[in-house]
């Protein structure tokens, strides 16, 4: 990320422009198969020779626990909601993401701030504050947007884990149950990303195709990013290893 | 830092009444708000007082960040903001819709001044908080440095606190003296807030009894048009009740 840049307000104590790797952001709502994917791009990524970190939503050492905690609660109000998921993405940033780019490492994250955009606009209406809170995040240099439409989305969900009550957003009491809350709480979200997939250039992917169509198809987004990376003039030859050409 | 226009910030809506005090450590504004606190009550008032950083929640996270050095600026920020905003959901609304007085000590301002000279960027953290309400009245007691340092060095504590002197910046390995360059660097802070927010400058110098008086006066002005709203709540229960036609589903 030679241009790195920071969303809105940034971090004024740290200098994005030494920042050598590449960040990919993977969205898209419950069940997807995010994860899944994530782990067979590291796979690919590192057979060719790159350092690849991935980072995950509410996995930060500080904030973990203190999530999960907030979420047995079930007290959460709207600004604690988002403030919560901004530490733990800032935690992670500063900890890990950004040590990562320094040393030219790629870093795939599972999810990124347009999951607390969405997720905030959902249960305010409002779009402003949620980006104010999140100017500190670097834009990444491509979002990959898994992008699946409701009704699949319940039935894979029902086949697999189940629906939870925040992957329900029951917190909104939009339905009388779980199954009511859970359409229309992640149609509403799916409208929120497919806006954002417009206005921030996500490349989105279809994800009702199989699952190796979808992760062809990542690979061929990632892919002129590691070219680019490796005609960069001002990167160290010794850091990128030639990718093999993708399968 | 670009010098910014006050952001237009409405009155709140509540019948209630918020009063909040800032200042730095050892400017004796938990005293004030703690006297103050008795006067309302012996005048018959509801009185609900919060504090900076109390949700049980918050308080252990960051215990837990500052035990092993991992808050950076940005995370000590936000979880300040995490912590005031579920008080100001759970705590600080209720009472102000119930008609209540509630009593703050520490408000966003101080995050305006503590979190800049911690290095976030003074804009965003103004948004960060562009969600709270104004206060009824705010007022900032303000000391010269070497008063609150003499204030905690001969006072009940006797030592500062790791954080409260700023001793994770490395501005100086003498506790003492990283205090005051913190604080007074938090100091100018608050100076330039006081102009932006248009808080109340308390000679914090002066007798405890001699700013209480002061304080007392000030916010009996204040209140002289707030109807403390009780019992009207059980009254309108009963009323409605009578209209109250069972629905058939």
């Amino acid at each position: 990320m030679v241009d790195a840049q920071f969303f809105g307000d940034g971090l004024t104590y740290l200098n994005p422009s030494d920042l050598k790797g590449k960040l990919i952001a993977i969205e898209g709502t419950d069940g997807v198969g995010r994860s899944t994917h994530i782990e067979m791009l590291q796979e690919w990524l590192e057979v060719q020779g790159y350092g690849v970190l991935t980072t995950g939503w509410t996995r930060s050492n500080l904030m973990s626990k203190t999530i999960e905690m907030a979420k047995e609660g079930n007290i959460l109000d709207r600004w604690s909601f988002s403030l919560l998921y901004a530490t733990d993405f800032a935690d992670r940033l500063e900890h890990e993401v950004i040590p990562a780019l320094r040393s030219g490492f790629i870093v795939l994250a599972d999810r990124y701030i347009y999951t607390a955009l969405a997720r905030d606009f959902v249960r305010s209406g409002n779009r402003q504050w949620a980006r104010d809170v999140f100017g500190f995040a670097l834009v990444p240099d491509l979002v990959c947007y898994l992008r699946i439409d409701v009704e699949t989305l319940v039935l894979r969900v029902i086949e697999t884990k189940g629906m939870n009550f925040w992957e329900s957003g029951m917190d909104l009491r939009l339905g009388n149950d779980l199954y009511d809350s859970f359409k229309k709480y992640q149609s509403l979200l799916i409208e929120e990303f497919d806006k954002m997939a417009e206005e921030f250039h996500f490349e989105v992917i279809d994800a009702r195709k199989s699952p190796d169509e979808i992760q062809d198809e990542l690979r061929s987004k990632i892919q002129p990013l590691l070219t680019t990376n490796l005609r960069s003039p001002e990167l160290p030859s010794d850091r990128l290893i030639h990718p093999a050409p993708s399968t | 830092m670009s010098e910014q226009p006050p952001l237009p910030r409405p009155p709140h809506p509540y019948p209630g009444k918020l009063i909040i005090v800032e200042g730095i450590d050892g400017s004796g504004k938990s005293t004030q708000l703690l006297l103050l606190h008795k006067w309302l009550e012996s005048k018959g008032h509801r009185v609900f007082f919060t504090e900076w950083n109390s949700s049980e929640l918050v308080k252990d996270t960051t215990k837990r960040g500052k035990k092993n050095k991992s808050l950076t600026p940005t995370t000590f920020s936000l979880l300040h903001a995490t912590d005031f905003a579920s008080r100001l959901y759970h705590e600080i609304l209720p009472p102000l819709k119930a008609g209540m007085i509630v009593l703050a000590d520490r408000y966003m301002y101080t995050a305006f001044a503590r979190d800049v000279v911690r290095g976030v960027s003074p804009e965003w953290v103004r948004k960060l908080y562009s969600f709270a309400i104004t206060p009824d009245m705010a007022f900032y007691f303000k000391v010269p440095i070497e008063v609150a340092i003499s204030r905690l060095l001969g006072g009940t504590r006797g030592q500062f606190k790791h954080y409260e002197a700023g001793m994770d910046m490395n501005l100086s390995p003498d506790v003492t003296e990283s205090f005051r360059i913190f604080q007074s660097r938090i100091l100018a802070q608050y100076e330039k807030i006081v102009d932006e927010f248009q808080l109340i400058t308390m000679d914090a110098t002066k007798d405890i009894e001699a700013q209480q008086n002061e304080m007392r006066h000030l916010v009996g002005e204040a209140l002289k048009d707030y109807k403390p709203r009780r019992g009207t709540h059980g009254r309108r229960t009963v009323f409605w009740r009578r209209f109250d036609v069972p629905k058939s589903e």
